[in-house]
């Protein structure tokens, strides 16, 4: 299996090449579907040359990253090209690992709910075989690697791969079933961005499970994980944040970017909801729908926790997509880590219900984004409201996507348990509904 | 009877002499020629009082306002700068300002270091000068205030300069007006009624190229000793007259054409009345104009680096009104002058805006010291407001072909709606040579309520200013203060051999991405519904589970159908 990966690894490399020595690198770098206030890399230049200057970056609100990129920034802004290229490789790497540990672990589960007889007796197309998962893993690395999303995310310099890279390594690390590193990326990842925050849950129920411990709140062993758990997550954030404080010797990044990301100020177009509805919110009402905003992202994670505590990777999927779609500046690359993720659930096709329209949709969004911006921005032939209706369509064809696939997964564990050939009491051939 | 008269006598000579101190009032009128045809009328009214205002010991006022007098005392003002300005002054085509202020209303002031809460002061104080001036300068807060470290030096007595206690704010927006003109005149001690005041009529003056209005007030020593505070009020008016194409094709002017008045008296008040007029011979040849009537006396003096001559009419000596009741000073071109080649100031500067699209842009300035053989620094101080995100990493200054370091650079980045960028830089001009600063920036989506009532019009930058000590050709000698006050304080100089210039680029108009406005309702109605169905879809799989479809009572439309079916003879549904 190495063989193929390193052949998709030089592929992708030589295509993120060739397009930093083509012209359309300073283009995707302009595009703000690609590059938002949080992590261009414009913003990062510019923070390094206030800090030549001997100016504070977080003085202005032009820069709003965390001081550890700072640090690491300052020492291979040299080689910024080869730098996103190796976070890209090692993202790839990292999430093929995890799916590889990931795909024995399933199978180990479902050889087990065999032998114990928990599935029906006609489900035999339904279970998976060694033979159809050998390949998601590579499949994974490939849709992550040769993603056109990513591909520009990486040509950009958006600082999303570098996210990207530590959200895979704490799926890595979690499905490896280890405490310590899930927690400690885990919090790198919280602390970068502030929505990973929500990926607590997921990673404690795979954790849980991993160790055999029943999740009942009544359970003793279970709070005692958990809150080692925490407790591991809390201190590796509480670490980091002191490590940043002696950097600049200031507390001023923790407005500049937590007060940043939370409070929405900056406007910039981007390919998610909050930017319209902030420029014509009514100033009374702002508060309040900001408030309503950060809410949405967090408050999906305890309903989702109690419907998948069987299924914590999916739910890390589904929360993963929650958190691309809803955050205060979401990127293309956002979009490409879940998307990773799809080939995974490759399994789950003949349930999809609009998987065709809604990647016409997708991909017809993806299209006319740079349009639309240019007929607004450099025409002047159209206005804010094309860009914007292409914003809404796009975020509802991801939103059904994600909902087609939850609702995939849900149905093919229910003929799993019931069987595949369902009749009703009178022997007829039913119909399958949510009531 | 005796008793209740020396009463009378001693509250008449109370509040008297003793604490209110001498004042005096000088009034100036500079008439300049421009090489372009032009004429530039510079008025001063300089009035000076030798009391302590800030001791708050002043309670009769005579000649200074006292508005402004109760404003420096309660405030604690220690200098104030106000210009109200309309048009722009061209250097290159006009030559070098004498005294030139920004497009719009420009605000600068310094503070006692007894004021505690500065930002207080200075909002107080931009409202209450608004309610003097009826000009809008409430407008001035926090968003387009700054404080300069290195621009601005207090120009009258100081005792440390801490640039914290400086505020410095420019409304390029602003317009000037008639109404911003009535109020100005009011604060003079003959009003408009007397003196050189009477020339100041509005319909006149704002029909000219460039109109600038402004309010000085600095304390400045007693006397040579300066053991005491004297405080300086200075009412300056600056206005560029087009006579050529007004003139039918011809270059003389006179004090009619222009203002539509003559010069009657000088002011009763007044302790020093003159007009100047300015009639360098160009190009080394006498005789080429003819200035009537004959003036008063002659002065020459070197201002700006530059030998001229002056003729002055004195308003105060009885021999001028002799001949006439009133004074038209004209001027007549013996010969119809060649088109000679307008002369080059040293430092002249230019701004502009380049890029296309509604993304990004960049602001270039070019500056030009044509000065043959001597370089010298300038400070180049920039205002840009925050929703102009500038990147100093993008920041080129390129001096024939080669990068040019400047020696200081100050830079204080905005932060988004409380404060906007701040960039001073002290650059070296070599001589004979064109600087090109250039930095890049990005604009902003404000939010629906922020943009102006003409949101295509775009957004003013104010204009840059650029300070420099202009080393001059010829060596000056220093002007006493006294003597001639205009000179002083118009073509101040710190040295024989260079004077203070300080320019004003163009202001910039800048258009943003606008959203729509009338799309309040339908954005928030379709962004919330997006959210419902995302909230709506998971609702769904996660409360509902699956059941097999029971059989049900056929709906309505169903048994309809069937019925209608059942009479054409087909199968139910």
């Amino acid at each position: 299996m190495a063989a193929p990966l390193v052949l998709v690894v030089l592929v992708a490399v030589t295509v993120r090449a060739a397009l930093y020595r083509s012209s359309l690198a300073a283009f995707i770098s302009e595009r703000v579907e690609v590059a938002s206030p949080l992590n261009a890399w414009k913003r990062v230049v510019e923070g390094l040359a206030l800090l030549d200057l001997g100016i504070s970056p977080y003085s202005g609100a032009v820069f709003h990253e965390t001081p550890l990129i700072i640090y690491l920034f300052h020492f291979v802004i040299e080689y910024a090209e080869l730098v996103f290229m190796i976070t890209d490789v090692l993202t790839a790497i990292a999430l093929y690992l995890a799916i590889q540990d990931f795909n024995k672990v399933v199978f180990k589960k479902q050889k087990l709910l065999i032998e114990l007889d928990k599935y029906a007796p006609d489900v035999a197309e339904l279970i998976r075989t060694p033979m159809e998962m050998h390949y998601i893993p590579l499949k994974v690395a490939l849709v992550y690697l040769l993603n056109p999303y990513t591909v520009m995310s990486c040509v950009a310099k958006s600082t999303c791969a570098i996210n990207n890279t530590v959200l895979a390594f704490f799926i890595l690390a979690t499905i490896k079933g280890s405490a310590l590193l899930s927690a400690v990326f885990l919090a790198l990842a919280t602390y970068q961005s502030l929505y990973p925050l929500t990926l607590f849950a997921p990673a404690l129920l795979y954790l849980l499970q991993r160790q055999f411990i029943p999740i009942k709140l009544k359970s003793k062993s279970f709070w005692l994980y958990t809150m080692q758990y925490a407790a591991l997550y809390l201190c590796s954030l509480v670490v980091i944040i002191c490590l940043s404080f002696f950097l600049l010797n200031s507390w001023d990044f923790i407005p500049s970017v937590y007060g940043f990301i939370l409070s929405v100020p900056d406007l910039t177009p981007n390919i998610g909801l909050f930017w319209y509805f902030f420029a014509e919110m009514f100033e009374h009402f702002s508060l309040f729908f900001v408030c309503v905003f950060q809410i949405n992202v967090f408050f999906y994670t305890i309903p989702l926790a109690i419907k998948l505590k069987e299924h914590p990777v999916f739910f890390m999927f589904v929360q993963l997509a929650i958190i691309s779609i809803f955050k205060s500046y979401p990127t293309v690359g956002d979009i490409a880590l879940y998307m990773a993720f799809l080939p995974v659930w490759s399994h789950l096709y003949r349930f999809l219900r609009n998987i065709f329209i809604l990647s016409c949709v997708l991909i017809a969004c993806s299209f006319l984004f740079p349009v639309l911006w240019h007929l607004w921005i450099y025409a002047g032939s159209a206005n804010s409201n094309f860009y914007y209706a292409i914003t809404l369509t796009f975020n509802i064809g991801q939103i059904l996507l994600v909902s087609d696939y939850f609702y995939a997964f849900l149905r093919r564990e229910y003929y799993l348990t019931h069987g595949l050939h369902l009749t009703r009491q009178d022997g007829t051939e039913a119909m399958l509904v949510l009531k | 009877m005796l008793a209740a008269a020396a009463l009378l006598v001693l509250l008449a000579a109370g509040p008297g002499r003793a604490d209110t101190g001498r004042d005096a009032l000088r009034e100036e009128l500079l008439l300049s020629p421009l090489p372009a045809g032009d004429v530039a009328a510079t008025f001063q009214f300089r009035t000076r009082w030798d009391a302590d205002l800030q001791r708050g010991a002043v309670s009769h006022y005579r000649l200074f306002p006292k508005a402004l007098g109760r404003l420096v005392a309660a405030l604690g003002v220690r200098e104030l700068h106000l210009a109200l300005t309309q048009g722009f002054w061209r250097t290159r085509t006009w030559g070098q300002p004498p005294l030139q202020a920004p497009a719009g209303a420009e605000l600068w002031v310094w503070f006692q270091p007894t004021v505690t809460d500065v930002d207080k002061a200075w909002k107080e104080l931009s409202n209450i000068l608004s309610g003097i001036f009826c000009a809008s300068l409430n407008f001035i807060d926090s968003t387009n205030t700054v404080t300069p470290t290195a621009s601005f030096r207090p120009l009258g007595l100081a005792n440390g300069t801490d640039h914290h206690l400086l505020r410095y704010a420019v409304l390029p927006r602003e317009v000037v007006c008639t109404e911003n003109l009535t109020p100005w005149k009011k604060l003079l001690p003959c009003g408009s009624k007397a003196g050189l005041a009477v020339l100041l009529k509005a319909e006149r003056l704002f029909h000219s190229s460039y109109h600038s209005q402004a309010v000085h007030i600095r304390p400045v020593c007693r006397d040579a000793s300066c053991l005491a505070v004297s405080w300086e009020l200075r009412q300056t008016l600056t206005v560029v007259f087009d006579t050529f194409s007004s003139g039918q094709g011809k270059k003389d002017w006179s004090l009619f054409k222009m203002f539509s008045r003559t010069l009657t008296d000088a002011c009763p008040l007044a302790s020093e009345s003159k007009v100047y007029v300015d009639i360098s011979p160009k190009n080394k040849e006498k005789e080429l104009l003819e200035v009537t009537p004959p003036p008063t006396s002659v002065l020459e003096a070197v201002v700006q680096g530059d030998k001229r001559t002056y003729a002055v009419y004195d308003l105060l000596s009885p021999s001028l009104f002799n001949t006439s009741r009133s004074l038209n000073v004209q001027l007549k071109w013996k010969r119809p002058q060649e088109s000679s080649e307008l002369p080059v100031p040293i430092l002249h500067a230019h701004r502009y805006v380049s890029g296309y699209g509604l993304q990004t842009g960049e602001i270039s300035t070019l500056i030009y010291n044509t000065h043959p053989y001597r370089a010298f620094p300038v400070v180049l101080l920039e205002t840009v407001p925050w929703y102009l995100r500038l990147y100093v990493h993008t920041l080129t200054i390129i001096t024939k072909g080669k990068e040019n370091k400047p020696s200081y650079i100050h830079y204080q980045p905005a932060q988004d709606r409380r404060r906007p960028h701040l960039l001073e830089m002290l650059i070296q001009l070599p001589a004979n040579s064109v600087t090109k600063i250039t930095i890049q920036f990005e604009r902003a989506l404000l939010k629906w309520t922020e943009y102006p009532p003409d949101p295509n019009h775009g957004f003013y930058v104010s204009s840059s200013v650029l300070s420099a000590l202009v080393p001059s050709v010829i060596a000056m000698k220093d002007m006493d203060v006294e003597q001639s006050p205009l000179f002083t304080s118009l073509f101040p100089s710190s040295d024989g051999s260079s004077y203070f210039v300080r320019l004003y680029t163009e202001p910039l108009l800048v258009n943003l991405p606008t959203p729509d406005f009338s799309m309040p309702y339908n954005v928030i109605c379709l962004t919330c519904t997006v959210v419902a169905v995302c909230y709506g879809s998971f609702y769904n799989l996660l409360t509902r589970t699956f059941h097999v479809e029971e059989p049900s009572r056929a709906g309505l439309a169903k048994r309809l159908a069937n019925v209608i079916r059942k009479f054409r003879g087909v199968p139910p549904l």
